[in-house]
């Protein structure tokens, strides 16, 4: 779980696990095309995340795949939001969504 | 099926590939953590399979295209409950298990030959519960409490 707060808190590996949310399964150089990294530091970043479990690869032929993996994240949610919890939050977090949406 | 999967989900779970197996087939462990629900199968290549409700209707059904036990387990799978999923036809389950120290490392893929599916969004919105589950029921002897029944009118 340490591993999972270290890997997230940093803005640069948020923005490769957006970048794997909006498109799963990229290659080191699809992710690097599109960001304003260094091929060097995006694949330190992706190890990180690796080792985490945030990110999941996959093999294909010489590629390797690069994938969100939300379970860690789902563990952590599910450690600390109870079951009573769950609908409130829910309920909150679609109000802020509708407020926000209805500003832009 | 495509070569690149929509999604992959991985978890590391502290136990032996043997019990990993048997808490993903076995009617009376799979019932604890996975909404209440229990598999048939005789896990034999060619087999058929099928996901029970707990109110007796047929969640999910398919047959066993792959099975090496404790290692890998592929089959197909097509939802039987909900017409707009059934339509859809049948996507493709696969679980590798590996041993890695004291750890077993479970990647689950599930996939389909279209590129729009509402069966894939719901399994991608489903899985991550199922698999923290049985992480938790595996090391603690609990399941979570948000995966131990079926949801109430669905």
């Amino acid at each position: 779980m340490d591993a999972v707060f270290k890997a997230l808190a940093d803005a640069s590996r948020r923005e490769l696990l957006d970048r794997l949310r909006a498109e799963n399964g990229q290659t080191l150089g699809e992710l690097c095309a599109r960001l304003d990294m260094t091929r060097q530091a995006v694949s330190k970043h992706l190890v990180i995340l690796e080792e985490a479990n945030l990110v999941a690869t996959v093999r294909r032929g010489r590629e390797k795949l690069h994938y969100l993996n939300p379970v860690p994240i789902h563990e952590i949610a599910e450690r600390w939001i109870g079951k009573f919890e769950r609908g409130r939050l829910q309920a909150l977090s679609d109000m802020k969504q509708a407020l926000e949406a209805r500003d832009e | 099926m495509s070569d690149k999967p929509k999604f992959v989900y991985v978890t590391y779970i502290r136990t032996t590939c043997e019990k990993l197996w048997r808490a993903l087939t076995e009617p009376e462990l799979t019932r604890q953590y996975w909404a209440g629900t229990w598999q048939e199968s005789d896990w034999k290549v060619g087999s058929p399979w099928r996901i029970m409700i707990p109110d007796g209707r047929v969640g999910d059904s398919g047959e066993i295209v792959e099975c090496e036990p404790y290692r890998r387990l592929v089959l197909t799978w097509r939802n039987e409950f909900i017409p707009e999923l059934r339509d859809e036809g049948h996507s493709r389950l696969s679980y590798l298990l590996e041993q890695q120290g004291d750890m077993v490392k479970l990647t689950l893929t599930h996939d389909i030959d279209r590129p729009q599916s509402k069966l894939i969004e719901a399994v991608s919105n489903g899985w991550p519960a199922i698999l923290a589950s049985v992480k938790s029921l595996l090391e603690t002897g609990e399941p979570l409490e948000a995966t131990r029944r079926w949801p109430a009118g669905t």
